[in-house]
């Protein structure tokens, strides 16, 4: 498969970043978590057992670091066409500022922030970056994440 | 049960304790419905030959969440993450032993908070870092706690 040798135009990148997400939002079930935790390998009580998280500081199941990533939350769509069939996430920052804890409400909206290209190995890469912001039912920010994912 | 780290116990330049991980393909499944990232590459072999690669991969995401636990089960139940960053810059794949390393970089305090900033990363068989990152935690203080 031949790629072109550039595709972003500066008109492009204008139209992209700030692009919203429909905003998700779920409900911080039990079971999402504990499948979470096993998913992941990590039997850390606060993570698993109910009865022993009760007694922790959060005083209930809080959900894994990178839980917050079964939400879902709906990549922005790009604003014009893109020729690039594959997908690789590049990384994620993660900034933590309230625990997620069973029972919350939270809502995650993304927007893009920056996007870009380079050309490598597999042809020309598009790098989209995307901010997730993961708020709960008291309008706390609960985590911001950003994305980067690599399209080719 | 882990013994509780305080911040005066941690001195740049400390290694954290390694996490080793072994992930099967099953676990890759299990993680596709917990996450709910159904990407082929992670279970379906032809799919991801035919994408380039030599075979299914383990999920970025699965591995920035060993990372998490490296730096939660570290923190103990007292402290708490505060940042987690890592970059996917090399491929891993399921039925090898990944593991978890970090280093402290940084010790400080900032307002009321006692921070610890780490290098982190993930080791394939060969030893090379595949997923470089960054966090931050906060720990609890004996002197804070002595008030």
């Amino acid at each position: 498969m031949s790629t072109p040798a550039s595709f972003l135009t500066d008109e492009m990148r204008e139209q992209a970043i700030g692009t919203e997400s429909q905003p998700v939002t779920i409900v911080v079930e039990k079971g999402a978590i504990v499948n979470f935790a096993q998913a992941i390998g990590d039997a850390n009580p606060i993570f698993n057992d109910e009865i022993l998280a009760r007694k922790s500081q959060s005083g209930t199941l809080i959900g894994p670091p990178t839980f917050l990533r079964s939400i879902r939350a709906v990549q922005p769509e790009i604003p014009f066409e893109m020729p690039f069939e594959r997908l690789l996430d590049a990384g994620s920052d993660w900034d933590y500022f309230e625990p997620v804890r069973v029972g919350d409400q939270i809502t995650a909206v993304g927007r893009i922030i920056d996007i870009s290209e380079r050309s490598g190995r597999i042809g020309l890469m598009i790098f989209i970056k995307t901010l997730i912001t993961y708020s709960n039912q008291f309008n706390e920010v609960a985590a911001n994440q950003t994305n980067t994912l690599i399209r080719y | 049960m882990t013994v509780q780290v305080y911040w005066e116990d941690v001195a740049e330049g400390m290694k954290l304790p390694s996490l080793v991980k072994n992930v099967t393909t099953r676990q890759l499944v299990q993680y596709a419905g917990a996450s709910g990232d159904f990407y082929e590459i992670h279970y379906d072999k032809d799919f991801a030959q035919e994408t380039g690669l030599s075979g299914v991969i383990v999920h970025g995401a699965l591995k920035s969440a060993f990372l998490g636990q490296l730096m939660t089960d570290w923190a103990g139940p007292l402290g708490a993450l505060k940042r987690l960053s890592c970059q996917y810059r090399g491929m891993d794949y399921p039925n090898q032993p990944i593991t978890a390393k970090g280093t402290v970089t940084r010790k400080y305090q900032e307002g009321e908070q006692y921070l610890v900033d780490c290098t982190i990363w993930l080791e394939n068989p060969e030893g090379e870092s595949t997923t470089p990152g960054t966090a931050t935690v906060m720990l609890p203080s004996r002197i804070a706690n002595a008030k």
